[in-house]
């Protein structure tokens, strides 16, 4: 479903992407593990047309790195943006809006809100609620939720994790699980390798910019040398 | 007593105009963080616009009435146009350029515009024709006059519509997503620069009712009439909080009152030394005051939460 292939990122004079190849299938979880500065956000970015970058990429067959950044979403594609990025003076209702912004079929975008406020009964109670005014992990439900609601074919996470309480942190894979249990097909970026490898199908490591291993999520988290590297063990 | 109300009613009359002007900074500098010094300009094109054609359908014989309708429309559709120019042409390959550099190309287009007005219309002031009768009312020992009423109703009326457009419709929404977080509003398949440019042409149609406003209500324009204007109008957003709607509103009515009341009290202050036309004074040392106690304005957010 998306084809990346040799994408180059540089920002002024560091190269933070070096010519990466991956795919994912449709209906798949893949993970992009990795440390801090190792390239996954930028690699999202540059899928997401936030920044500039050189090579192929590919979604549903359709060439998709040369169009505008307000296209993305109308080719299918969602991204819960790191740092979850909620508008913080917009209601969490507006908020949600804002994420169905490229549909016009009002009554199943009233549907689909209600469907959210299903998934994440929090939001639900705090519809009326100023997003600035929520906790992280409700904020990131609520980016979740937004990013949803525009119905893609794709759905991008960019570290859901960061910065939440592990009971929030449990949470929020759980939804994401679900979502992927739904047929959703997820790239998901992920710090908390353990986790990222216990809710995707596949996996790539990407270390200063390049990708090191690939391979089945099961395996990976057996392998000594990502064991090593980023389970800690 | 008497002046005391009376200059109330003037003020207000003269601060619904800096409100409907004001509106036009603070829509952009909510957005995009610029203040659209050319914007006073955008006010007096809108002025010299409406003279023109209303005069032009007039002495073709249209009914005066009818011929000033005609005047507000063409002056709005120019500024619109006019607004959306200074966007696309001037501010927009500045885009990403440290603050300063739009800025500045700001004091620009505000210099070449007024240059441009008196290339077209001269340097000689321009009589504005009387596009209502000449009705006066009084009021508990107040008068006022019908063209005073008309500003005051018609500017209450486009704010409130202004205020549904932001709060009420996707257009608007999608303008508070962006001035809170451009790159995310983007990903949500928001058209960055339309929202831009939209910002730019709404501010734009309001500075053009404003202009025919003041034309209307000193029965005069010229080319120069803009600068102070704008600049005044300019406090008016400050004093409310720059990028708040409902600031520009409160600061631009309050500042007409202030300055209303000033210039009624300003003899009896100094004892005659200085007359009411020292008025151009209140409306800075209302700018200087509030930059200097309360920057971020009466209903100002506190800076730095551009998430």
């Amino acid at each position: 479903m998306l084809e990346v292939t040799g994408l180059h990122v540089a920002y002024g004079g560091i190269q933070a992407v070096r010519s990466i190849t991956f795919h994912v299938n449709e209906g798949e979880t893949v993970a992009l593990i990795g440390a801090n500065g190792a390239g996954k956000t930028t690699t999202l970015k540059a899928i997401s047309r936030m920044v500039g970058a050189t090579g192929d990429v590919h979604f549903c067959g359709e060439k998709i790195l040369g169009i505008s950044p307000h296209e993305i979403i109308r080719k299918g594609i969602a991204l819960v943006p790191e740092g979850r990025g909620v508008f913080p003076r917009l209601s969490v209702l507006e908020n949600l809006r804002m994420g169905a912004f490229v549909r016009d079929d009002k009554a199943a975008i009233a549907d689909d809100i209600e469907r959210m406020y299903a998934y994440f009964p929090r939001l639900k109670e705090r519809a009326d609620q100023l997003a600035g005014t929520l906790s992280g992990g409700e904020q990131q439900m609520l980016a979740i939720g937004r990013a949803l609601m525009s119905r893609p074919k794709m759905l991008l996470l960019d570290e859901p994790s960061m910065g939440l309480a592990p009971i929030m942190v449990q949470k929020i894979f759980e939804v994401v699980r679900n979502v992927a249990a739904a047929g959703m097909t997820i790239l998901l970026i992920e710090q908390n390798a353990k986790l990222a490898l216990e809710s995707s199908q596949r996996a790539y490591v990407l270390e200063s910019g390049e990708i090191t291993l690939n391979g089945d999520s099961a395996e990976l988290l057996h392998d000594p040398k990502v064991k090593a590297a980023y389970l800690g063990e | 007593m008497d002046i005391f109300l009376q200059q109330i009613i003037n003020g207000l009359v003269q601060g619904s105009i800096y409100a409907l002007v004001a509106l036009g900074y603070t829509m952009v500098y909510g957005i995009m963080g610029l203040i659209n010094f050319a914007h006073g300009e955008v006010v007096m094109i809108g002025a010299l616009i409406s003279i023109t054609v209303t005069s032009t359908l007039a002495a073709a014989g249209m009914p005066l009435g009818l011929a000033g309708l005609f005047g507000l429309v063409a002056a709005m559709l120019t500024c619109m146009a006019l607004g959306w120019s200074l966007e696309r042409i001037a501010y927009r390959p500045l885009r990403g350029s440290p603050r300063l550099t739009p800025l500045i190309t700001a004091i620009g287009m505000s210099i070449v515009l007024q240059n441009l007005a008196m290339i077209f219309w001269g340097r000689n002031y321009m009589t504005f024709p009387p596009l209502l009768p000449k009705v006066n009312f009084e009021f508990a020992g107040t008068h006022f006059t019908l063209v005073q009423v008309v500003i005051v109703l018609l500017s209450a009326a486009l704010m409130a519509g202004l205020v549904f457009l932001v709060y009420r419709t996707k257009l608007g929404m999608a303008m508070r997503a962006t001035a809170q977080n451009p790159a995310v509003a983007s990903l949500m398949g928001v058209n960055i620069n339309r929202v831009i440019a939209s910002a730019f042409v709404i501010g734009s149609a309001l500075a053009a009712v404003a202009g025919v406003m003041v034309g209307s209500y000193y029965e005069i324009a010229h080319y120069q009439m803009g600068f102070m204007l704008g600049l005044k109008a300019f406090t008016a957003a400050v004093l409310g909080g720059i990028g708040n709607l409902a600031g520009a509103m409160a600061g631009g009515i309050l500042l007409g009152i202030i300055e209303a009341l000033g210039a009624g009290y300003i003899g009896d202050f100094t004892g005659g030394f200085l007359g009411s036309h020292y008025q151009d004074i209140f409306a800075f040392v209302v700018l200087i005051v509030v930059l200097m106690f309360k920057p971020s304005g009466l209903f100002g957010e506190k800076t730095g939460d551009r998430a």
